[in-house]
């Protein structure tokens, strides 16, 4: 190996690690709030790739589909509750929330579909529509079970992945996607050859992560989740809506996993079902943070890239095996260094 | 007592009155082989109804790529619906399981994926599996033979860690090293991997004349891709894995030159009109195109299992009635010695050979602007 090869390596593992980090930080954040181990987030980046992909091949994407689904699922559920609960005025403003807003932007990415329109335009569609998706499936799968043990919510997080991937097969069919590079300039510093692609996808994750310290150090929103994130009945107490810090919480988690898809088509083939593997690798980042901490996290996806891309040059069979190994030193090093609370249930 | 057994006798002579063929297929429509296992498929529901003036019953179930599924729709098959005949799985790992269940129960099967090893002629078991694939052996030599005709020397391997990948790899090392060429490097990589640049930096360091990749559909451009942006100048090879027109779209531009073997209809169009393939690959897929767009190579072997059955049927029926041992018996026998012009090739079955596949089962395909490309 030599010092060309080596920053290679590394360029192609840190891209990667950005990526990664992205996906670890919309784990700790679903984790904080709602407790919920989030398993269908890799999913939402298969669904932001195929989707990007399909606009761009003029087709309707599958997720037009899903949205109206799940948006009529949600508006009847809604209705229900209202009805249940005697509150009959809330209704319109909810069917408008929970119906009315995603068929909204169902209908904005299906008209869209066929226009060919540039880039920058299809990306914003694809963000809306799957980040969209986010809410409707907080409010269908987990705000019912809210209260529920962190082991129930991990089972439905499971069937929500399962149910996601069946979905995902049906509208995407099996084969492949890929998207065009945004940008194929690249240029050389000494020996090394950087390409723009990869110093986009860093630029677009760190200014990302940048944007979530701003909103939870100084939006209100975002101090709202983090009290919930910290005491979820003395926050509920100071008039933070446990529903709607769930709700917000999971849009932003799939804003985040639909950059990630975004970010990651042009790098890689994407199926229905490889969302899974990327997230599982966030997953790892976000443990070594402990779940709990954005800047370990986001550290520790790096080191996951890295480790990744150094391992496939020297032992390729054993990338997997070595990545996910990684897991526990890691866990016997955080169960040593930290005094853990029992969660009282 | 007497009122207990009545239904059994009522179903026992229902089953002697109507003399349907059961054929039972099991196949990989969802998991990882989907892309293989939804043409497939597709093909089961373009078949006739009957063969030989009986009355055929399609019975398709899917195994979702999964071994213990695959094992558990062949027992169901076998026992419930009663079948004549198994076809399937859509892969190796999950027809190897079958081998076993089938000859326990002595119902003659075809299955449709690639390995030579599930009609491995030294295996007892196996005198009742058929297959219709090309075995990997057979496209391993026509590359081997390509390359040393074209001054290829060395060569490099990249490809799934599964057993696709480890099979091509063993099959393509007793392929080079019988036309004399070395293999210098080998690397793996899993089929959701984002990225390959570390294996392929291994490669280019190495420096061979040319790199097969093992992969089956769309996966197969990641390395591809990855070999051009590096830019490797040797000739790169591809598995018949990928001739479908999804791989033409993920790979590109970048696709252009790449060579690789493949069945023959793939690109029946440019066959000469003396191979009798051409006129059945054509009738195959003029009918599936109309129905479900872009033609697919693993469709094919569905349809070749068709084309093999409608030409045993007739004379096992001869022999037996449909349900009966004495059927399943005659129609493997008749399995065995069949000649049948398909799809892929020319089927001559014998005793030691339940593929039955000879060179006219293959041709050498250049990808040239997108499209395949007969090399004559």
């Amino acid at each position: 190996m030599d010092l060309s090869i080596a920053a290679l390596l590394t360029q192609d593992g840190i891209t990667n690690g950005a990526i990664y980090a992205l996906l670890a930080l919309a784990l700790v954040l679903v984790f904080a709030v709602t407790r919920v181990i989030w398993v269908p987030s890799g999913e939402f980046v298969a669904f932001g790739t195929l989707t990007l992909a399909a606009l761009q091949l003029g087709k309707t994407p599958g997720t037009v589909g899903l949205l109206v689904a799940m948006a009529v699922v949600a508006g009847a559920m809604e209705v229900i509750a209202c009805v249940r609960t005697g509150e009959t005025r809330r209704i319109p403003r909810s069917l408008l929330v929970w119906v009315g807003l995603p068929l909204a932007i169902a209908a904005a990415v299906y008209a869209l579909a066929p226009l060919s329109a540039p880039l920058p335009v299809q990306v914003l569609a694809t963000l809306a529509a799957v980040t969209a998706l986010g809410p409707l499936m907080y409010r269908i799968a987990y705000q019912p079970l809210a209260e529920a043990s962190v082991l129930v919510l991990l089972i439905v997080s499971v069937a929500v992945h399962f149910a996601l991937l069946g979905l995902g097969l049906w509208f995407f069919g099996a084969e492949g996607s890929r998207t065009p590079p945004f940008s194929s300039f690249s240029f050389s510093v000494g020996a090394v050859h950087v390409n723009l692609q990869s110093l986009l996808v860093v630029a677009t994750s760190v200014l990302l992560i940048l944007a979530l310290y701003l909103f939870f150090g100084r939006a209100l929103y975002g101090k709202a989740l983090r009290a919930t994130a910290l005491n979820r009945v003395g926050a509920r107490l100071m008039g933070v809506s446990p529903n709607f810090a769930g709700s917000l919480t999971f849009t932003l988690a799939s804003l985040l996993c639909a950059f990630c898809g975004v970010l990651i088509g042009p790098i890689t083939t994407i199926y229905y079902d490889s969302g899974f593997l990327i997230s599982l690798k966030g997953f790892v980042g976000a443990i070594i943070g402990g779940l709990a901490s954005y800047p370990l996290a986001a550290a520790g996806a790096i080191l996951v890239g890295l480790i990744e891309s150094f391992s496939s040059f020297w032992a390729s069979a054993f990338k997997e095996v070595i990545v996910f190994t990684l897991i526990i030193p890691v866990l016997l090093w955080r169960s040593l260094t930290t005094t853990h609370h029992e969660e009282d249930e | 007592m007497k009122a207990r057994f009545l239904p059994l006798l009522a179903l026992a002579l229902a089953g002697a009155v109507h003399a349907d063929i059961n054929v039972g297929v099991t196949l990989s429509a969802t998991g990882p082989a989907a892309s293989l296992g939804i043409p497939e498929k597709n093909t089961f529901e373009m078949l006739p109804t009957s063969i030989g003036g009986e009355k055929i019953n399609w019975i398709v179930l899917d195994d979702a790529s999964d071994t213990t599924r695959a094992v558990t729709n062949t027992r169901r098959l076998i026992t419930e619906n009663k079948v004549d005949v198994i076809i399937g799985s859509t892969i190796t790992p999950n027809s190897l399981a079958m081998v076993d269940v089938v000859a326990d129960a002595e119902v003659p099967m075809i299955s449709m994926a690639a390995s030579a090893r599930i009609v491995d002629p030294a295996n007892p078991k196996t005198r009742w599996v058929f297959k219709t694939p090309q075995s990997d052996s057979l496209m391993a030599d026509a590359i081997a033979v390509h390359m040393k005709a074209n001054g290829v020397a060395t060569m490099g391997y990249i490809g799934f860690a599964d057993a696709y990948g480890d099979g091509w790899l063993a099959e393509m090392k007793r392929s080079a090293q019988t036309a004399g060429i070395k293999v210098v490097a080998e690397e793996k990589y899993n089929r959701a991997d984002p990225s390959v640049t570390g294996q392929v930096l291994k490669l280019v360091a190495a420096n061979p004349d040319a790199i097969l990749i093992g992969a089956a559909g769309t996966p197969g451009a990641t390395p591809q891709k990855e070999l051009v942006a590096r830019n490797y100048k040797g000739k790169i090879y591809q598995t018949h894995g990928v001739a479908n027109p999804d791989f033409l779209r993920v790979v590109g531009k970048d696709g252009n030159g790449t060579v690789l073997p493949a069945g023959p209809m793939l690109v029946y169009e440019q066959l000469p009109d003396s191979n009798p393939i051409k006129k059945v690959a054509a009738e195959y897929i003029n009918a599936y195109e109309k129905k479900f767009g872009t033609r697919s190579t693993f469709g094919g072997h569905a349809w070749d299992s068709y084309l093999l059955l409608n030409a045993t049927i007739p004379a096992a029926l001869r022999k037996g009635k449909p349900g009966t041992k004495e059927f399943r018996a005659a129609l493997r026998d008749a399995l065995e010695t069949a000649t049948v012009v398909a799809t892929h090739g020319v089927y001559v079955m014998t005793a030691n050979d339940h593929n039955g596949f000879d060179n006219r089962a293959r041709v050498m395909v250049r990808i040239v602007d997108g499209k395949w490309t007969l090399i004559k």
